[in-house]
């Protein structure tokens, strides 16, 4: 038992039980906190793999940015004491099925991989890798999604401002 | 300069020999721990009793003087006020979410301080993505500000948790532009690697025009992010009592205060470390004598000396401005600062591009 499994088995128990808490829960506001922390707990996996660039982004993006929007949005819609109906029978048996599937899947999907072991390699990615690798043009290099993603997100701007423009 | 690195480096091989490495890995994360949240509290302290100083000298006054020499055990007196006061709880509201927000806002606040590089060898997080990583987890703050405004079941603090947050996520932008320029120029994100460049002077100096553009910019927008004056009207007493953390007493409200205040230590070390140098002392080519002088005064008073030097600063602004309008921050912002940061940036862009820095 090393001392990498146990910061791995804590990790991991955080992020299942958040998760599960984040579906159970019937106030939207805990269930975006609860979404919170096992973006945290994600976060932490990737800092662990010593991927400090993606651990970054995915608090910067995800608990900085996206669950700030979610509790935003939901400041400005429920009030105080509002709680989500409670579910019929028939949902809650597809919602259990469909994530039984869903666990099956992503098992069968792991355990029949072959992962290529030296791929896992100690130290940190040179951020300049990271550049070149995100705006190189040459073989497994992708500055072109990256320029499709920066037009999706004009057209967002655009979007909105359009939606909240005076008339 | 004297490398700390030696110190630590020695105390690790030293509990090698007594215990396996993982278990003395694991120990000494814990006293770093300790150590980190140990002098988050000095600096808070020592913070408080410099903003009062401060203030009191901008309004004609003396400030404390009653409590110990010069009035210097009036904050330790506080904080055992502060710690034996009762921690009240709100009826109707999520007490789970009431509980957790002042949390996560000294989580994330401790995040960002452990990134900061004191002394030469004395980093705790030092990432290759330093600066990005400082902003991820600055961040995360408004999550906790807005979970407190929400959760206390009152317009009040609502309506400055929703204030707070349009202002640091708009204000958040300005940062990372101002910074962004300083990484053109550093070419690296690695906090101990830009202030190691900085030893044949600093980047205020060698950036000339565009490092001074981004250094106004970042102290305005720094200033505003950590919702201090001329931008504090989240918590503007006279509209809205005290904004988010109305409702919080006891050490629950000293949280929010004490994040607030190293916060701005926070703000001021990151101008520090990468307009002025860090740990680095000032060192003008060609003067070797006077750059040996220099290298005796050790590390830390240096990043120490900038730091409160900046967070001098931010004060005098604080207490000689008046609190503006809401719309006067979203306007100063969007239709001002993030401009001229991004003229800016492309500034300093053709500078390094035709090598026009010192």
């Amino acid at each position: 038992m090393t001392l990498q499994i146990i910061v791995f088995i804590v990790i991991a128990l955080f992020i299942g039980v958040c998760s599960v808490l984040s579906v159970t829960t019937s106030r939207i506001l805990r269930a975006a906190t609860y979404l919170l922390f096992v973006l945290f707990g994600t976060a932490a996996i990737y800092f662990q793999l010593n991927y400090a660039f993606l651990g970054a982004v995915q608090l910067l993006i995800y608990a900085g940015g996206i669950t700030v929007l979610y509790v935003f949005s939901i400041l400005l819609t429920s009030a105080q004491g509002d709680k989500a109906e409670k579910l019929k029978n028939s949902k809650v048996a597809a919602g259990f099925l469909s994530t039984l599937a869903g666990l099956g899947i992503c098992l069968f999907v792991i355990l029949k991989n072959d992962f290529i072991e030296p791929s896992f390699q100690p130290g940190e990615l040179d951020v300049k890798t990271i550049g070149y690798t995100l705006m190189g043009m040459e073989k497994y290099q992708y500055v072109l999604p990256f320029e499709v993603i920066s037009i999706l997100l004009l057209a967002c701007i655009v979007g909105g401002v359009m939606i909240a423009r005076k008339r | 300069m004297f490398d700390f690195s030696i110190i630590t480096q020695w105390i690790h091989s030293l509990l090698c020999t007594y215990m396996p490495e993982q278990l003395a890995i694991f120990l000494e994360c814990v006293l770093i721990g300790v150590i980190i949240l140990l002098a988050y509290a000095i600096i808070a302290i020592i913070m408080i009793y410099m903003e009062r100083k401060v203030c009191a000298a901008f309004q004609c006054r003396l400030g404390p003087t009653r409590v110990g020499p010069y009035g210097t055990i009036q904050v330790f007196a506080d904080v055992l006020k502060m710690l034996i006061k009762e921690i009240i709880e709100i009826r109707h509201a999520d007490k789970f979410l009431y509980n957790l927000a002042p949390y996560i806002v000294i989580i994330s606040s401790i995040l960002a301080f452990s990134c900061l590089p004191i002394s030469k060898g004395l980093e705790v997080l030092d990432f290759n993505v330093g600066i990005f990583f400082l902003m991820a987890a600055s961040s995360i703050g408004v999550v906790g500000i807005l979970l407190a405004g929400w959760s206390s079941n009152n317009k009040y603090s609502l309506i400055g948790a929703m204030r707070s947050g349009a202002q640091m996520i708009s204000y958040e932008l300005s940062v990372g532009l101002s910074l962004l320029t300083m990484v053109v120029l550093t070419d690296t994100m690695q906090l101990s690697e830009i202030v190691e460049q900085q030893a044949d002077g600093w980047f205020i100096f060698k950036g000339h025009i565009p490092a001074l553009i981004a250094f106004v910019i970042y102290l305005i927008a720094g200033n505003a992010e950590v919702n201090r004056g001329p931008f504090d009207l989240p918590e503007a007493e006279s509209e809205l009592t005290a904004g988010y953390h109305t409702e919080y007493s006891g050490m629950h409200f000293g949280f929010f205060y004490v994040a607030e205040f190293v916060n701005l230590f926070i703000i001021s070390g990151i101008a520090a470390t990468i307009f002025f140098g860090g740990w680095m002392p000032l060192h003008i080519a060609g003067l070797d004598g006077f750059n040996a002088v220099m290298d005796y005064i050790p590390g830390f008073v240096w990043f120490f000396g900038k730091a409160f030097f900046v967070v001098f600063l931010l004060m005098w602004i604080k207490w000689t401005f008046p609190r503006l309008r809401i719309d006067q921050i979203l306007t100063l912002e969007w239709k001002y600062l993030v401009p001229i940061g991004l003229f800016n940036l492309l500034l300093m862009v053709i500078i390094v591009v035709f090598n026009l820095h010192f």
